[in-house]
Parts: C-alpha cells; structure tokens; sequence
C-alpha cells in the first residue's frame, strides 16, 4: 500500500480509502446502532409514500415517541419498580410499556397526518411541519413541566445482546455478525422489518395494492381497491416506525431526553427513502450510509489518520473537527442532490384523492 | 405594468375591501381562538399533572400575557421589537409560498444573518454609524441571502427538494456558527466565547425607546414586498411560477432561474431578520445562539395567508405572546414559555383543518388565494423543474 498512497493527488484518495478501510470494522457496530432510527424512520416514510402520502411529520412522530416513551418508562419504573426479566435485553416492565407508549403516540400522530392529508385534502407537507412544530412545543412543555423537576427520572435502556467470544473471534463473519447482532432489541429488530417489509411490498397482495394506489389511485379504484381506507391503514402502521425510532432513542441509546433530540434524523430518513428509491432495503442501505459519515466524524476525532497515511494526516487535521459533525447532513443534501433527479416517486406521491364524482 | 396587475381576473362579486378583509379573516381569527383554547386545556391538564386541578390558571396565564404584551408602554415597546424580526422571517416564508416553494430553513438563514451582521458589525465597529450601520446590516441580509441561494439553486439545479436541503441547512448552520465564533470570530476578553461588540454598528434607540432602526426596516418591507409581489413584473413571474410551472415556462419564463431568484430573496429576508436581532437587540452573537423565530415564522405566514398585511398582523400577534410571555412565566402563574410553541401549533392546526371549522360552524369563508397553501407539495420527489 506504501507504494500506492506515494502518488501524488490520487495517493491521498487512496490513503482516504485505506483509512477508511481501517476505521471501518472499529465503528461498524456503532453505525449499525446509528442507523437504526434513521432506516425505522425510512421504513416509515417507504410506506407513507408507497402508498401516495408525503410524510414530513416523521421527525415529530418520533421525537414524541421518544418524549413519550421516556416518561412512561420512567414513570412506570417509579410507580413499581422491578428486576428485569431474565434473557439477552435485561427488559424491564417498564422498558416494555415505554417501547408500546411511544408506538402509540406516533401512531395518534400518524393518524392525524392521515386525517388532514386523505379526507381533508390539506397540504401534505404542511400537514407535516405541523406535526414537528406540534411535537418540539408539546415535547419542550412538559420536558420543562414533568421531566426537568425529576432529574431521577429514567428507566435506563435495553442493554446490548453479547455473542460468545468464540463466534466473534471467526474471522469475517465473526465481524459481520458482531456488526449486527451486539445491538440492542429494536437495533436488531430492523433487519427484520427491512426484509418483511421488503417482501410484503413486492411479493405479496397487500404490497401491490399498496404500490397501485400510489401510482394510480383512480386505476385502482376501478378494480375495486378502497383507496381511501388502504391509504389510511398503510399511513397508521406505518407510525409504529416512526414510534420505534423514538423509543430507540430514550430507551435503547441514551436513557435520557433532550429537547430536539432527534436533530434531523427524521429529514434524513426521508433522504434516505429517496436514496434507496422508495424500496426498504434501499432505503436501509442509505440510512447506514448517513450513520457512517456519522460515525466517521467521530472515528477521525477519536482516531485520527496515523503515520502511514503521510498526506492524509495534516489534511484531515486542517479540517476542523465540527466539520465532521455536520458530515451526516452535508452527505443528506450531497446525495439528495446527486440521486433525486433519477430516482422517481410514486406517482401520485402527495395528491389527495378524490372519488370521481365527489369534487 | 398593466399585465402585472390583474393576473387572475376572476368574476367576482363587487364588494368592499372592509369586507372582503374581514371574510378573510374569519379563518385566522377562529384559528387564534382554537389555538388558546387548547393552550388553556394544556394548562389545565398540566396542572393536574403536577398538582391540584386549577382551571382558573388559563385566565389568569392569558391575563398576565396580556398585561405583559399590552399593559404598560414598555411593554407595546417589547411587543413590536419582537414582531419585527417575526414580520422578516414570516415574509421569508410568505414569498417562498407565492413561488410554491416551501422555505422552512428560515432558521438557519436567520442565523447565518446574525452571523454576518454581528461579523462585519464588529469589524466596523470603530466607522462613523452612518457608514457603519448600513454595512453591518446588508452583511447580514447578504449572508442570509447566500444561504437561500444555496436550495435554491440545488432545487432548481438537480431538484433536490427544498423542504429537506432547508432543514439540513438549518443544522449545518448552527454548527457553522459554533465554531465561528468559538474559533476565528471569537473575541477576546470575555468569559464565553462571543463576537467583539458591535459598537457604532448597533442601530440606535428611536424615541428614547428600545424600539431601534431595525424596527422600521421589518415595518417598511410589508409594503415594498407587496409591491414586488403584486406590482411588479418579477412579482407576476413569481406567482405565475407558484401557481403553474408549466404555464410560466410556455409563456417564456424561466422557472430554475426564478426559484432561485426567490429563495435569495427568501434568504435575504431571513438573514435581515437575524441582522437586526444583533444590531438592535443584543449587541453581539453567542456561539449558542438560537432563536425560536425560525419555526415561529412559518406559523406567521401561514396565519397571514402568505400576504405581507397578514404577516404583519400575525407577527404582531406573536410578538405580543412572546413579549407577555416573561410575564406569564416569573408572575403568579408560572407557566413555561414553551406554552407559546403549543398554542402557535394548534392555531396551525386549525389552519390546515379550516375545513372543519367552516363545518361545525356553518360559516361560508372564501378560501385562501389558490396559489397559496396547496402548491408546495406538488414538486416533491417530482425532479428538477426546468
């Protein structure tokens, strides 16, 4: 390699991959973890637009799953206080009831996105900024009210699921299953919704009916598709996303809460759904690819280049280092740029329908 | 000219402009209403939360605001400094709206605004104000202005669309601005990192008052931005835009060059808004400098139904809880201020839903104007325009 990285200009694109090839298995499992609300919020935004609604308010959505999961959690845990069960995730009851709280607030939310944008034909992306805004005043009111006076508050989080050494020590695999399974609960649950999903959107009647009524809801009406309600339904489940993004956040990553905690993670998701062409998996590899130029910010301030990588060092370190915290959302808008204009939306992606004859 | 005048001829009956305003109005009005009466229930539940229900304390919430906002010379003065970067930011988004372009990253051009001014502001701190003061602020609405060029141009470009690359831009801002001022702007000598002081750059007091100049640059943009945008041809061509791309270009307007055109012009008015928060109000930036007016001034639009009086009025409305809103919080109600996000939600809300509210009460309220409020979804996801 110390021949390649020599030449001049493109030995620095090649030391920036040889670095990159080398921090890499040191914050796979963090990306992985990074991911997670982003890939669960895309799965959210797959199914929304699949099925012709835009939706902006998943920022919202989950950043009241997390307020809200956080408080029952935590509320519940004072009120009776438990051992967690036995099993990998050290679950307690009141981890439990936050995870189902926060599905349910988002769900509420989702339904009312559903409400505003299918039978009162709102502005769907108006429809959306309401539901943050809503979300950000709701969530800092009663952070101020019920959360900031309780400092004690909490429930802590899932821990993370350990393999035996003996399957991580496996060269490769071992690498790529630590990647994937030393995660928490809902962590792992996504590579299960990602291929569920995946496969009920193409394989299976629920997904070509979904499909239909986003490209053509009058088509599908004709066949004798109740648009309306399919919309509805897709709109509502697709919430429990959006709520498991949330409780990820306070319940599985932090164990705590913060005002604005989810910081855009919603928006990228939507980057992401975009990225990956409004297909799960898709939409799964862009959500990792936004929490790796996270992840990777952090690497270079952790572990910055070494002597091997002579030209790379003193560029990277010339960059200062609050660059790398704003990688995710430069990436967002690079890749937004680049992939938008080839990659195309559903196409009755945010019009209401109106029955014929209704107008 | 005459073109530019009566884009849309429509039949319509004759009727006063009184009328006509106050049909207009209904909307908004019962929207406000909707909005404190859901801020009232919040109050309310929120005092059985933490205690014994008190379904008083709305009354007395609402009354302290109001006596904060309207009870005392100080302050209507407080009132209108918080309306005026409200009025900027809410045309920020009101002109986007008239293109069909959704701009929501009126926070980020509000800070880099405040960046800019408060920058140059400190630079020229030393000049005579007459030169100082005119340079400081056209550096904030310069800086405001180059970062509503960038989604313009992205969306114009490669249609990429406006209401994500906003938001991201709204957080690449803030981290911009951090190392900014924690890094090469900082000034020395002060226990936190900030800029130097801006000094003969700061808008003076007016009347012996804290109202500044800065006042009177939001206040005579309502009129100038109603006349660009339906008195002039660029005006014309920006609606026509909103209402119908397609159109416009067939009529050989050019719809890349007019997006971006319109989200400068949205940055500018965002980053005066940031400016003159430094030159008038606090004299200096943070590294944490953060505002509420960014989300605020969406819901100033939309409540002003995207024209420059409504957003007047609106920001003067949110002006007047944001400044009773200290008031509310340190009197004997004590309520956290974050209640205003609440009620500013709920009055969207009502908004986006006003058909319910014409059905429950039986009103017959015309609709917003039809490019407004029912355009900004229709290019998402949809490719560049050109």
């Amino acid at each position: 390699m110390e021949v390649v990285y020599g030449i001049p200009i493109i030995g620095v694109l090649f030391q920036f991959i040889g670095y990159v090839i080398e921090v890499t298995p040191g914050i796979a499992p963090i990306v992985v973890g990074l991911a997670t609300p982003i890939a669960l919020g895309a799965l959210c935004g797959v199914m929304c637009e699949r099925s012709g609604i835009v939706n902006i308010g998943i920022e919202g959505m989950m950043l009241s799953g997390a307020f809200v999961g956080f408080l029952a959690a935590g509320l519940w845990a004072q009120a009776f206080p438990a051992e967690p069960f036995g099993g990998p995730f050290s679950a307690t009851p009141a981890l439990l009831i936050g995870v189902v709280a926060a599905i349910a607030v988002a769900m509420v939310l989702s339904a009312l996105h559903a409400w505003l944008s299918i039978s009162i034909g709102a502005d769907q992306i108006i429809s959306g900024v309401i539901i943050n805004i809503a979300a950000l005043g709701f969530t800092g009111y009663f952070n101020r009210l019920l959360i900031t006076p309780n400092p004690r508050l909490g429930a802590g989080t899932f821990s993370t699921f350990r393999l035996p050494p003996e399957v991580v020590d496996i060269p490769v695999i071992g690498w790529i299953l630590e990647m994937f399974f030393e995660q928490g609960p809902i962590s792992m649950s996504v590579i299960v919704f990602v291929l569920l999903l995946q496969v009920l959107l193409f394989r299976s009647r629920w997904g070509l009916r979904t499909r239909a009524v986003g490209e053509h809801p009058r088509a599908a009406d004709t066949v004798g598709i109740d648009v309306i309600r399919l919309r509805y339904r897709n709109v509502i489940v697709a919430g429990i996303f959006a709520g498991l993004a949330g409780a990820y956040l306070t319940l599985e990553s932090t164990g705590s809460f913060q005002n604005d905690m989810t910081s855009g993670k919603g928006f990228i998701a939507l980057a992401a759904v975009i990225f990956g062409r409004w297909t799960p998996i898709g939409a799964w590899g862009g959500a990792l690819l936004f929490a790796f130029s996270d992840a990777f910010g952090d690497a270079v301030v952790i572990r910055p280049p070494g002597p091997e990588f002579a030209q790379l060092g003193p560029i990277m370190e010339a960059i200062p280092s609050q660059v790398y915290g704003a990688l995710p959302y430069i990436v967002t808008i690079v890749i937004l740029a680049g992939v938008v204009g080839r990659s195309v939306a559903p196409a009755a992606d945010g019009r209401p329908y109106v029955k014929e004859g209704q107008t | 000219m005459t073109a530019a005048t009566e884009p849309k001829e429509r039949p319509r009956p004759r009727q006063g402009r009184v009328a006509r305003f106050v049909q207009l109005s209904i909307i908004p009005f019962l929207a406000i209403l909707g909005g404190l009466i859901v801020g009232a229930l919040v109050i309310i539940v929120s005092t059985a939360l933490t205690g014994e229900i008190d379904l008083l304390l709305p009354l007395i919430a609402y009354q302290s605001m109001l006596e904060g906002a309207f009870g005392s010379a100080r302050g209507i003065t407080f009132t209108i400094v918080a309306a005026a970067p409200l009025i900027l930011g809410g045309l920020a988004v009101g002109v986007g709206l008239k293109a069909g372009l959704f701009n929501i990253g009126v926070h980020g051009q509000f800070l880099m605004g405040a960046l800019g001014a408060a920058a140059i502001g400190a630079y020229v701190a030393g000049a005579s104000p007459i030169i100082a003061v005119p340079v400081a602020i056209a550096a904030g609405a310069l800086t405001g202005a180059a970062w509503g060029f960038i989604p313009g141009a992205l969306k114009a470009w490669t249609g990429a669309h406006e209401v994500v690359t906003t938001i991201m831009l709204n957080y690449i801002a803030a981290i911009f601005v951090a190392y900014l001022i924690t890094g090469p702007l900082e000034a020395p000598g002060f226990s936190f990192s900030r800029t130097g002081p801006v000094g003969n750059a700061a808008f003076p007091p007016l009347f012996g008052t804290e109202i500044h100049g800065g006042v009177l640059v939001a206040f005579g943009l309502v009129p100038v931005i109603w006349w660009l945008l339906w008195r002039s041809t660029l005006g014309f061509e920006i609606r026509t835009v909103g209402a119908n791309p397609d159109a416009a270009r067939y009529a050989g307007m050019r719809p890349a060059f007019l997006i971006i055109l319109t989200m400068s012009l949205c940055g500018l008015l965002g980053g005066l808004a940031g400016g003159i928060q430094i030159l008038g109000v606090t004299g200096y930036m943070t590294a944490s400098y953060g505002s509420a007016i960014g989300f605020a001034s969406i819901t100033v639009a939309l409540l002003g139904r995207a024209h420059p009086v409504g957003i007047m009025l609106a920001a003067l409305l949110f002006g007047a809880m944001r400044a009773g809103s200290g008031l509310m919080q340190i009197g004997e109600a004590d309520i956290p201020p974050e209640i205003i996000d609440v009620i500013q939600a709920a009055i969207l809300f009502f908004l986006t839903a006003d058909v319910v509210i014409k059905k429950v009460l039986r009103i017959r309220a015309p609709d917003a104007e039809p490019s407004e409020l029912q355009t900004v979804t229709k290019s998402y996801g949809s490719g560049a325009p050109t």
